[in-house]
């Protein structure tokens, strides 16, 4: 083996690898050519760092020199100065860092000092495509030790003692399911595990596979002992196709190294598994209609009882669980049940990845002690709301959940604090918007998504968001009455109580929860056909202020309807009747003389 | 999503069919094996005309509605081909809330495409994707699978005319 005395690490997770790191990988090894230094720097390939809003991300070690918006023309710089010369770039250097002068490692950052990895521990550290970096951190350990030290029903006390509980919105007890599943006898039981991220704007999923696959491999199996199970399958959305990849390159080198197959680990148990990719149902997340489309057949949810535990997959006893629930699994065996504990709340344990998105300045993953706080989230972690503007509201748990308005930026994110104001954990989306974000474009903007995913096995569903989604078009049209509200939340209602699965039954979610803390803009769009943050077309206008407009002509050039007449140096005006409120005008617009109202 | 029967006709080649027919045969038997072949299918046409589900129904002896239904009922099956200039504005939540709907609304207005479907000479096609998991660069839009984020709107016209004369 080479002695290497620099490693760089690129980020190959799917925000940076759309922003060129592969082609900042390739650079970096033609220029440690041209420098000759190809024996003395390595370039390694790993999951996301976290923090995408800085991507490309560029990690050197030892020193833990963190380069961010890296672009391939930027790689000589780094090679030529900081890997031959040992002078650190400054002006590729994380913007906080930039203001000081000093570089500080990765850890030491606002975005990092605050989180706690456990499910993410592995990804922007190792090169998923390689086992061998995977068991160089302790990996396949737990698996050796559950095999070899452990019975079925220690690993499961051990999992249910961590106070682990499922991470894919419900957050159902693991330790318990496991249990269950265990307590169903037969000649074949499945393990599978869901990788079907439906919800927008959350990815946590995603950077797992692509960043650390073998910590879902290694607990898939680790369950599959615990319940008895020879056979897992993986069922993962074709959208990601890095991440299949990844689990696939994964799944090949865990065979060829024993640790699927016969006999593994030489103590005779025995499991394999297969990947089955999803083709774009949200409602194949809900866990029956999961298996259902295993079965190939159309994705739409059965009744329970009987749970999968007794009756699931191809009608066998099936134990399903979440790619965030699995990937803590092997640090709860290794570390015990006690480490993960000590952190979160007495009854949300451990920790949850978020995905930070909109209108936040740090955009990306975060991993959280559960009860943390969403002001520390949001202002510490996520470095506040962009551009000057006002924190409004951030919507967690996408089509299933609710928002969490300003006035109670305090609650603690863990299970029951959100669940008590009307919001959920959820999958982990937690989506930041300012002042800008309309609340009933917002819901609308949800209903139109579980009306289109409703999979229409059952009335109150199928029908229900539609006639919901017609009622909220009705109100940010400029048509809605009072009643119209009344019935929005009596519709609500009865399609919570009458839905057959959780996709149904959590829809109104987003209109309740935005009627609770909002309701004053609903009551805008209704009786001043009004749309305080600027949002809804239908009731906004454009006009021209005449003191202000100079007549440069160049509104005039833009607007793609032709609605806006003047002659040059005279005041120009908007005709209502031409135009598409399409807002180009204002941007275009150099003295602020076009006001939106 | 629309997912209508397409207009324009088929043409398949013999090489196609026999790619399909080796996906059938290694697939045949394989319990849940309908999903599998039909993402090589649209792997191998592009899209699942009704002339493709014929010949996955026959293949695997599995009903015509059973192979329609599945193909409907998943957002990843498409009845219709995509343009020689494919292009997709995510509107996941995090890009909904930058503004992905004014993006999706040029590129209407600059392709004369509407969201689902394909321009009538086959150069243009437009969907609006669920989130494809890029939220730390949003707004997002895709052209013929080079992804384009941060943009604004005005970004539109000069990003599509990159692909127009072959020039990508």
């Amino acid at each position: 083996m080479n002695f290497v005395r620099t490693n760089i690490l690129v980020c190959g997770g799917t925000g940076c690898t759309s922003s060129k790191s592969p082609e900042i990988m390739e650079e970096f090894g033609r220029q440690l050519k041209a420098f000759g230094l190809e024996k003395e720097a390595r370039v390694v390939q790993t999951g996301c760092f976290g923090l995408c809003a800085a991507g490309p991300i560029v990690v050197v070690y030892p020193e833990g020199t963190y380069y961010c918006h890296v672009r391939p023309e930027d790689v000589k710089d780094i090679v030529s100065e900081h890997i031959l010369k040992g002078r650190i770039v400054r002006r590729l250097l994380y913007s906080e860092d930039k203001a000081s002068g000093t570089a500080r490692s990765l850890e030491e950052t606002d975005f990092y000092k605050k989180q706690k990895r456990i499910v993410l521990r592995n990804c922007g550290v190792i090169n998923p495509e390689d086992i061998t970096e995977y068991i160089a951190f302790d990996g396949y350990m737990a698996l050796a030790k559950v095999l070899t030290e452990m019975t079925p029903q220690q690993v499961i006390d051990e999992v249910k003692a961590s106070g682990l509980r499922g991470r894919g919105g419900a957050g159902f007890p693991t330790g318990q399911k496991w249990q269950y599943a265990a307590g169903y006898e037969g000649p074949v039981k499945y393990v599978c595990c869901n990788a079907d991220e439906g919800d927008p704007g959350a990815f946590m999923d995603r950077s797992v596979l692509e960043g650390d696959p073998h910590s879902v491999i290694e607990a898939m199996a680790i369950a599959a002992y615990a319940i008895g199970s020879k056979q897992g399958y993986v069922y993962v959305r074709a959208e990601y196709p890095i991440a299949v990849k990844r689990l696939k390159i994964a799944i090949s080198q865990a065979r060829e190294y024993g640790f699927l197959g016969k006999d593994i680990f030489g103590t005779g148990f025995e499991f394999d598994m297969d990947v089955r990719l999803g083709a774009g149902a949200f409602v194949c997340g809900e866990e029956t209609a999961l298996m259902t489309s295993i079965e190939g057949n159309r994705g739409e949810p059965r009744p329970r009882p009987p749970f999968p535990a007794e009756k699931g997959l191809f009608g066998r006893p099936t134990l399903l669980n979440n790619v965030e629930t699995y990937a803590n699994i092997p640090w709860i065996i290794n570390n015990g049940a006690a480490a993960y504990a000590a952190y979160g709340t007495e009854k949300s344990r451990g920790t949850k990845v978020f995905a930070l998105g909109g209108k936040i300045t740090n955009t990306g993953l975060v991993e959280i002690p559960m009860g943390t706080p969403l002001r520390e989230v949001i202002e510490d972690i996520g470095g506040g709301v962009p551009n000057g503007k006002k924190f409004k509201a951030a919507q967690t748990g996408g089509p299933s959940g609710g928002c969490i308005p300003a006035s109670l930026i305090d609650t603690p994110l863990d299970y029951e604090n959100m669940a008590a104001i009307g919001s959920i954990v959820g999958s982990g989306g937690l989506i930041v918007m300012d002042e800008d974000n309309c609340m009933v474009d917002i819901a609308k903007f949800f209903l139109e998504f579980t009306r289109d995913e409703s999979c229409g096995k059952c009335s109150p569903c199928r029908i229900g968001t539609t006639r919901m989604y017609e009622i909220l078009e009705k109100i940010t049209s400029g048509n809605g009455t009072l009643e119209d509200i009344d019935t929005l939340e009596e519709l609500a209602r009865h399609i919570n109580e009458n839905s057959l699965c959780g996709l149904g039954q959590t829809a109104p979610k987003p209109i309740i929860s935005t009627l609770t803390y909002f309701r004053d803009e609903y009551v805008a769009h209704v009786v001043d056909k009004r749309c305080p943050a600027g949002v809804c077309k239908a009731l906004l206008s454009y006009r021209i202020l005449a003191d202000k407009c100079r007549g440069c002509t160049v509104c005039a050039r833009n607007c793609p309807a032709g609605a806006i007449s003047g002659t040059v140096k005279q005041a120009h005006s908007i005709d209502p009747a031409k135009c598409v409120k399409c807002g180009v005008c204002l941007e275009k617009c150099k003295f602020g003389a076009v006001v939106r109202e | 999503m629309p997912n209508r029967k397409t207009l324009v006709p088929f043409r398949g080649t013999r090489e196609q069919e026999e790619r399909l027919r080796a996906a059938i045969e290694r697939h045949r038997g394989e319990p849940g094996a309908t999903m599998p072949v039909m993402q090589e299918a649209q792997e191998i046409y592009g899209y699942l005309p009704e002339e493709v589900q014929i010949m996955i129904a026959e293949g695997l002896g599995v009903p015509l509605t059973e192979v329609y239904g599945v193909s409907s009922f998943y957002a990843q099956f498409t009845h219709n081909p995509k343009g020689e200039v494919q292009i997709s504005v995510c509107l996941g939540t995090a890009c909904y809330v930058k503004g992905s709907g004014a993006i999706l609304e040029r590129v209407c207005r600059k392709t004369g495409c509407k969201a689902g479907e394909i321009t009538p000479d086959g150069k243009f096609s437009v969907d609006a994707t669920r989130c494809v998991g890029a939220c730390g660069l949003a707004p997002v839009m895709i052209v013929n699978g080079d992804v384009y984020g941060r943009i604004v709107p005005d970004n539109v016209d000069a990003i599509i005319d990159g692909y127009l004369d072959g020039k990508k």
